[in-house]
């Protein structure tokens, strides 16, 4: 993980794309059946493994099981993967602890 | 098959002269769906044209079918690979619909009982290429391929032939719909096969 200096100023508040790229391989990496989603229309919390999947269709799209609004959509094209998550506020996936990894909130 | 895999795997048939690219022939009529089939009473049932500006026009089951009806008998294609040649609806031409419509939109966004939306230019729901079809063979649409009345439009990917429609929302700016914002293509013509963005 490297922070990027401009040569005219100091540290800047922010990083390079780059470094999702590690936390990215980890989160898809892992088993998303065990994670869990929150609705953006309903606002239920449930286990992915428990979303109403419909993938006969030119995508796979992913439905609240209270209300069925639509959390997921999930496209393949022959060149790459269209991840739609504005169904969903937020993804909670079960991760090891890696306390070395785990980025925080630093003293400043 | 993976999950995310697009193309209804059904009994494949050799290309002929008469599909685009990349299409084989069914006899079959495959079900796509991205949700639930919804279930609308014809009671309930309206279909509405809204303007740029706000101004509404709206039919009622009855209203709509007593307008002029025709017959198109036309080739459908599904981004999905399968082309379905020679089907027989009867509808009312969205060029009727669309008469005394005071609109100088460029665009429109479909919206259908279910929450389903599809993207077209106007244009293409005029000159006699686009219906609002209510039977299938001589038969009532069933639901599960969008009745009790869907949109036509078969010179298009039949993504943009809205199952269930509801209405139709005139716009001076495209906006993309259900599919054409997870990267599939903004027009969608078979023949240059348009399936993703960028294609």
């Amino acid at each position: 993980m490297t922070e990027q200096l401009r040569p005219d100023q100091g540290r800047m508040d922010y990083l390079d794309g780059n470094v999702l790229a590690g936390p990215m391989r980890d989160v898809f990496a892992v088993d998303l059946t065990t994670a869990t989603g929150r609705c953006a229309s309903c606002g239920q919390t449930s286990p992915m493994a428990g979303l109403r999947v419909y993938s006969n269709a030119p995508g796979v799209v992913a439905r609240c099981p209270a209300c069925e609004e639509v959390m997921l959509r999930l496209v393949r094209t022959p060149t790459s993967a269209w991840l739609d998550l504005r169904g969903s506020t937020f993804v909670q996936i079960p991760m090891p602890a890696e306390p070395a990894m785990m980025p925080g909130p630093t003293a400043m | 098959m993976g999950i995310v895999s697009p193309g209804f795997q059904g009994r494949r048939r050799p290309s002929g002269p008469n599909l685009p690219p990349g299409q084989y022939l069914t006899e079959d009529w495959p079900v796509l769906s991205a949700g639930p089939t919804p279930r609308v009473p014809l009671t309930d049932w309206e279909f509405v044209i809204t303007t740029e500006s706000g101004s509404e026009v709206r039919w009622s089951w009855d209203e709509m079918w007593a307008l002029p009806n025709e017959t198109p008998t036309v080739d459908i294609h599904c981004v999905t690979h399968w082309s379905k040649l020679g089907t027989n609806w009867q509808g009312v031409s969205l060029d009727t619909l669309l008469d005394g419509v005071d609109t100088t939109a460029d665009y429109a966004l479909v919206h259908s009982y279910g929450g389903y939306t599809t993207n077209l230019p106007l244009h293409d729901l005029r000159d006699g290429r686009a219906w609002v079809v209510h039977r299938y063979d001589g038969a009532d649409l069933p639901a599960e391929h969008g009745g009790p009345a869907r949109l036509l439009v078969p010179h298009l990917y039949f993504w943009k032939s809205a199952k269930w429609v509801r209405g139709i929302r005139l716009g001076l700016t495209d906006e993309p719909g259900f599919w054409e914002t997870a990267g599939y293509h903004d027009y969608g013509d078979p023949w240059r096969e348009q399936r993703y963005q960028g294609d």
